[in-house]
């Protein structure tokens, strides 16, 4: 009877400040990242209440949606504090149960620190990009007296200082930081997925249709690919919907090509013979058999892929033909930043140092995966 | 060996004629024609149609898609890359002035990765889990990973603004002429030093990576094995018999390499005012200078196609094991 009370208690603090109770359970670090992302968000909706609440009345999705962000992530961490309590005090650990493949890679993952910091500093981007209406001190395309507050140096009122309109560098980075990320992402999701169909067709039919297909993918990877989408954004004034299409439309052949290598070795194996005995159509011998066993080591290359996309959109948006000004991303933040690097050297800094901390992350990240997937490896790279 | 090379000549002609298509159609799929897109970036809508007409007729826009195509295919053959909007002169003089530079740069760019990148892999993998090559492995990733724009910008703003060490831009001092010739080499390497290491450092930075890891790869074969047991001493084993076989695929990468480098040389010539290919390329896009754009692609394409094929044969020349008659298709 005491003991059913005592787990009563706990699973009340675990809902009243999420984390508390898997600390008592002894499950500290998942404690701890439970208890920092609820005291984070309460701090956030107390430090920036008015805005909060009137991004429920405002016209702007992000803010809306910044909003619902924060109190769906406050109730998703109430929730799962309670349930996983529940769980721990109910569920007998079962210490000889085997482990599956993708388990041990998870665990080897686990295991490399920088890859794991990698991921946290990667999610709290993204966390604070989602969160910039809220986050951001300023509004970030406010020009007021400009003559008093352009080229502020960093300070404790602006960190990253102003700019040359005297607009507040850090809400614009916050901001920036959204079309930065998001681009890449979507990017390499476009590239991904199109590859990867692309590859797996080429490599299951094989012979004539196999010949056209990869002809085509010599044919684009013949072009630079850096070359190409400048020519396209140049050509398609390119807004951010056009940009993401290009970004990924030009850089699926290289994921293409890899699958179609492991297609090729995949479809000799007994399983596919079996799926193709029982007789699946093709389509679903493809996406059901084929692709899920190729893709393991596509997630590396996806992870380098992010960290490259967001490098190129910041160069063509550097380059002035990207995301044009008026709207903020880091590499047109570093663009303006160029033309002022005598008298403030804050405005490039600062946008190409949370850019390179991504790209960093992202390779970080990819290098984790690698090593994770292939055991053999982790004995040259330890990195 | 020289049928090989030729089989690999003949291979590449459908692929550049590929290219040649692909880079035609994606200009003229665009919205508007190439003469919309450029009159319109220069706020000229309001010239007398008529006139308009009449430079549509001299650059032959007013003919069909598919008899522009063929024309400027046997033009392209003949090596006559149409006029630029923009300088109203002949495209292939303006490349000829600017490939050059960007041979100049791309050049001493991949012999620092070379030098650099080699250099530090096999230092990193024969101390491995030394000081060095930890400092190598996450320092070579850092750098991989910096944008090199911001990099340039950033060593710009302490090498030449702080220190006053590099200029800043520009491939020449304003009092080139009146130099000697060893004061001009001089001051044209004083020039190359910052853009050369931006392009170079990030390549470099992955050479060493991947040294790295082919070398550890090699040092566990048997045959090194073989050859410590024999009493060789430590230097002999790793220069003679590790590093040739572990330089080889080396090549291949060096081949993929360029179309990386001329993708950096387009921001890396526009932040140092470098006049060369990318710059042309960038300053075109910015005037819907069509046939320039297509022309830059088109070299940029085919110089990787070059780099690619001289990889190969060279990794064919390098490596015995490779047979000329029945290569994989890469």
């Amino acid at each position: 009877m005491k003991r059913r009370s005592q787990s009563n208690h706990l699973i009340l603090l675990a809902a009243l400040l999420p984390g508390v109770g898997h600390i008592v359970l002894g499950k500290r670090g998942r404690g701890i990242r439970l208890l920092v992302v609820t005291i984070a968000v309460i701090l956030v909706m107390y430090w920036r209440w008015e805005v909060f609440v009137s991004a429920f009345h405002s016209t702007r999705i992000d803010h809306w949606l910044a909003a619902v962000f924060l109190i769906v992530s406050l109730a998703a961490s109430v929730t799962y504090s309670v349930w996983d309590v529940r769980r721990l005090l109910t569920e007998i650990p079962m210490a000889t149960r085997g482990k599956s493949p993708y388990q041990l890679a998870r665990r080897r993952f686990r295991a490399n620190r920088l890859a794991v910091t990698a991921v946290y500093v990667i999610t709290a981007f993204y966390i604070l990009a989602v969160l910039a209406p809220l986050l951001a001190p300023y509004d970030p395309s406010a020009i007021t007296d400009v003559l008093k507050t352009r080229f502020l140096p960093p300070s404790m009122d602006h960190p990253f200082g102003t700019d040359a309109f005297g607009r507040d560098l850090l809400s614009r980075a916050l901001y920036g930081a959204r079309v930065s990320l998001s681009v890449g992402l979507l990017a390499v999701m476009i590239a991904i997925s199109m590859g990867t169909v692309y590859g797996a067709v080429a490599g299951y039919f094989g012979g004539f249709i196999d010949n056209v297909l990869m002809r085509i993918v010599d044919v684009v990877i013949a072009i630079p690919t850096f070359f190409l989408m400048l020519m396209l954004v140049g050509i398609f004034e390119a807004n951010l919907v056009f940009l993401v299409l290009i970004l990924g439309l030009t850089s699926w052949p290289g994921t293409a090509r890899f699958i179609r290598g492991e297609i090729l070795s995949l479809k000799q194996r007994e399983f596919t013979e079996a799926a193709r005995a029982i007789g699946l159509p093709n389509r679903l011998i493809i996406f059901r058999h084929l692709i899920p066993n190729a893709l393991s080591p596509v997630l590396v290359s996806t992870a380098l892929m992010i960290g490259g996309m967001i490098g190129a959109e910041a160069g063509l948006s550097f380059l002035g033909i990207g995301i044009r000004p008026p709207t903020p991303s880091w590499g047109n933040m570093i663009s303006q930043g160029k033309d002022a690097l005598l008298v403030a050297w804050w405005v490039a800094f600062f946008p190409g140092a949370l850019l390179a901390l991504t790209v960093v992350c992202f390779n970080l990240l990819a290098d984790g995966i690698r090593d994770a997937l292939d055991p053999k490896a982790l004995m040259q790279r330890f990195v | 060996m020289s049928w090989y090379i030729i089989k690999r000549l003949i291979q590449a002609v459908p692929l550049l004629l590929g290219v040649a298509t692909v880079t035609f159609l994606i200009v003229h799929l665009a919205p508007g024609d190439p003469m919309d897109m450029f009159l319109e970036n220069r706020n000229l809508r309001n010239i007398d149609p008529e006139v308009i007409e009449l430079i549509r007729q001299k650059y032959g826009l007013d003919q069909p898609l598919h008899v522009q195509y063929v024309k400027w295919l046997g033009n392209l053959l003949q090596g006559d890359l149409g006029e630029s909007f923009e300088h109203r002169r002949p495209v292939s003089a303006l490349l000829a002035e600017a490939i050059p530079y960007t041979l100049q740069l791309t050049a001493l760019a991949l012999l620092l990765d070379a030098l650099v990148g080699i250099a530090l892999g096999i230092f990193s993998a024969v101390k491995q889990y030394s000081v060095l090559d930890k400092t190598v492995t996450i320092g070579s990733l850092i750098i991989y990973s910096l944008p090199s724009f911001w990099l340039a910008l950033m060593l710009v703003l302490v090498f030449s603004v702080n220190l006053g060490w590099f200029p800043t831009s520009q491939t020449r001092s304003l009092d080139y002429e009146f130099l000697s010739w060893f004061e001009k080499l001089a001051d044209l390497a004083w020039h190359l030093v910052l853009p050369v290491f931006v392009l170079g450092i990030a390549s470099a930075a992955g050479t060493a990576r991947y040294m790295r890891s082919r070398l550890l790869e090699v040092l566990n074969e048997e045959y090194v094995l073989a050859a410590r047991a024999r009493g060789l001493k430590e230097r002999a084993v790793i220069l003679k018999h590790a590093l040739r076989n572990a330089l080889i695929p080396i090549i291949t990468i060096y081949g993929l390499s360029l179309p990386f480098l001329l993708g950096g040389a387009v921001i890396i010539e526009t932040i140092f005012a470098w006049p060369g290919m990318g710059r042309l390329a960038v300053l075109a896009i910015q005037a819907r200078d069509y046939p320039v754009i297509l022309a830059t692609t088109m070299i940029a394409a085919v110089l990787t196609v070059i780099g690619n094929l001289v990889a190969d044969v060279t990794y064919a020349l390098v490596d015995p094991r490779v047979s000329y008659e029945k290569k994989k298709p890469v």
